[in-house]
């Protein structure tokens, strides 16, 4: 990882020993600030166990756990992770709208490649390396060309379920490979492995960003782009790090997903998962505008988003409604933290006469 | 000036070059009959484009219009078909609730100072979710009116045949272009996408300006549904996914500037023959499979954007840059 700093005054950033003074105070506020979020998705979770009383209910089979939470957890996988990464991005004030074809690209690379008789740890490296490759090319539209990240993620967004389809024929490439489907299926200390994968990089994600001062850097490009170069923080690299970071998490879930259904689905592999994603980070509290993330938030996020599919799934709903469910969550969680909601409440607050 | 009829300018010697290559590859492109099929098979999408241009011009995104063509497309199969209500009173109620989606959507990203693309992101999962929970089938509509009106054909010479959609399209984009050329309307879309700040300052109604643009959208969108279920004579939830970002490629390639302030309508109708010139093309050569289209377009996109920012940095070169 190089450090994104040009100004001699940056001392190693790559130390991850920075304790911030008053470290633990400030560990007990991230804690708190969480708190919305967890309350939240404790809440879905109790309306799914009055929808279905077996909710909570986990046995162990054959060294894995299965039951309905469990299942949340592992359904909501590749979103947490594809949140981990545009968290990140978001951070940085820009969107990544093709990690959905982002994943359907790297599961057809990785179904053919392993139907082509590679050996499927190979496999695995070259979906991840065309996800790090798509990551490149949004990232340099974005800061070098200067080109809207909307947009200029919309064109391998529209382009690149064409370019899955390329790889894959037109058609669904199934495989059999135990190993390409251990990533879905496998389990790690009875936990299902695609739980574990995200697990450990909110993890990797969390020490790199927060233990040293990344993390910073990201909020301060996210914050003030300009202000942040002219203070030495090599701007354009952290940005295009953030979509090489994004269209890495999103071959990883691709991995997942394609394991998941033992094929590569160019169609249909990640379809709409970019709006969950985002819907994630938004639920998350994250700053749409750039300059205020957290990781963690966003992937319970993904869980709550998950979880609420899961609860009308349920509670015999038509799956129909979750679109609805989430667009109304979404809206409110946008509303309550519009400029215009934080100037009533700074209106209401109770204030000291001086 | 001259940097900014640039872009359409591109697009339309692209257009026309392409078009001649296709003929001289295909000489069944140039006749009027492809040429009146080109315009009927895109009708839909350059109705939406249209509001798009606004939308666009103005500065924001509208992701909600592929939905709302779903939307009003269901709304017509059951009212008309399970409802039995007339279908010109029908038109009207989806017309009236696409326009008044839209006014929504654009009063929330004003009042409450959202991003544009996640308050239409919202709105498109809204509207894509209430038409899945009218019904997820596809109804088909079987009512007279709809077979009357789509026997209106006017013919042209050489067998073509010049559908009502595809004149409902150019009446549209005939309106439109008057709207954004020759109206007071018009020129506030265009000073709030050039820059908004001094167009508050100027004392343009930005608020119900923003309003009326995406109302202006949702409408398009409406007529857009409508004439995709004359198109298809049916409803279906999950039709029209994916035509919102055909939209924007059609506006991009028209040679309208993402940033805002600058744009023609016209130039969308080009870009979204050039986007019909495409699918046709894939269709007679035969051979081409139907994703080509999807990479095509994306170059053609990048290619119009890299040349957009071209023009700004040469236009940005002389004056104090402001963005960036």
């Amino acid at each position: 990882m190089t450090i994104p700093a040009r100004s001699p005054t940056q001392p190693g950033a790559a130390g991850p020993s920075r304790a911030p003074t008053g470290g633990g105070r400030r560990r007990a506020r991230a804690w708190t600030s969480a708190l919305p979020q967890l309350v939240a998705l404790g809440l879905v979770f109790a309306a799914c166990r009055l929808a279905s009383p077996q909710f909570f209910d986990v046995r162990l089979q054959d060294g894995r756990l299965f039951g309905s939470l469990v299942d949340v957890f592992y359904r909501g996988a590749p979103v947490a992770l594809l949140s981990i990464g545009m968290c990140v991005v978001v951070a940085a004030r820009g969107i990544d709208l093709s990690v959905g074809t982002i994943m359907a690209i790297a599961g057809a690379v990785a179904a053919t490649l392993v139907n082509g008789g590679l050996a499927w740890p190979l496999c695995v490296l070259a979906a991840l390396g065309v996800g790090v490759a798509c990551g490149l090319w949004n990232g340099v539209l974005v800061s070098v060309l200067r080109i809207q990240p909307i947009v200029a993620t919309l064109i391998l967004m529209v382009a690149g379920r064409g370019l899955a389809q390329l790889v894959t024929g037109g058609q669904i490439v199934t495989f059999d490979d135990r190993g390409l489907i251990g990533i879905s299926a496998g389990t790690v200390l009875g936990l299902p492995l695609p739980v574990a994968i995200t697990a450990a990089v909110l993890l990797g994600a969390l020490l790199l960003l927060r233990g040293t001062a990344l993390g910073m850097f990201l909020e301060a490009t996210g914050a003030n782009a300009r202000a942040s170069h002219y203070a030495g923080v090599d701007t354009r690299l952290v940005t295009v790090s953030t979509y090489v970071a994004s269209g890495l998490c999103a071959a990883v879930a691709g991995l997942i997903a394609a394991g998941d259904i033992r094929g590569a689905d160019a169609n249909n592999a990640g379809l709409w998962l970019e709006l969950n994603a985002i819907l994630a980070v938004v639920v998350g509290g994250g700053s749409l505008l750039g300059g205020r993330f957290s990781l963690t938030r966003s992937v319970l996020g993904a869980l709550i988003i998950q979880a609420m599919g899961t609860g009308i799934l349920l509670s015999g709903f038509q799956p129909e409604f979750n679109l609805i469910v989430e667009a109304v969550v979404v809206m409110a969680v946008l509303l309550a933290q519009s400029p215009p909601a934080a100037r009533l409440a700074n209106f209401l607050r109770p204030r000291r006469t001086a | 000036m001259n940097a900014r009829l640039l872009p359409l300018t591109a697009t339309l010697v692209i257009f026309a070059a392409a078009y001649a290559l296709c003929i001289l590859q295909f000489p069944a492109f140039g006749t009027t009959r492809v040429m009146g099929n080109l315009l009927t098979d895109n009708a839909f999408l350059g109705i939406a484009a249209v509001g798009m241009t606004f939308v666009i011009v103005s500065g924001g995104i509208d992701l909600s219009v592929g939905a709302v063509i779903a939307f009003v497309g269901v709304f017509l199969a059951v009212g008309i078909g399970r409802l039995g209500i007339p279908p010109a009173l029908a038109f009207a109620l989806a017309l009236l609730v696409a326009s008044l989606f839209g006014a929504a959507m654009g009063a929330v990203i004003h009042v409450f100072e959202i991003p544009p693309f996640i308050v239409t992101l919202a709105g498109m999962f809204l509207a894509r979710g209430a038409s899945s929970v009218i019904t997820t089938e596809s109804v088909p509509i079987d009512a007279p009116l709809y077979a009357r009106l789509n026997d209106v054909v006017v013919m042209l010479p050489g067998k073509g045949r010049l559908t009502l959609v595809a004149m409902v399209m150019l009446a549209v984009f005939a309106a439109a272009s008057l709207v954004a050329h020759r109206t007071r309307f018009g020129r506030n879309v265009y000073a709030i996408g050039g820059n908004r700040t001094s167009a508050e300052l100027m004392g343009i109604p930005v608020g119900t300006t923003t309003v009326l643009i995406y109302a202006f959208s949702g409408l398009c969108a409406g007529i857009a549904g409508i004439v995709f279920s004359l198109y298809t004579s049916a409803g279906y939830s999950l039709a029209a996914v994916g035509v919102e970002l055909d939209t924007i490629a059609a506006v991009v390639i028209g040679g309208t500037l993402l940033t805002g302030g600058s744009g023609f309508v016209m130039g969308t109708f080009v870009g979204v023959l050039i986007q019909g010139m495409i699918q046709t093309y894939i269709t007679f050569d035969g051979t081409l499979s139907s994703w080509w289209t999807k990479i095509v377009i994306g170059l053609l996109l990048f290619g119009f954007i890299l040349l957009q920012r071209g023009l700004l940095a040469l236009g940005g070169r002389g004056q104090a840059r402001t963005a960036h």
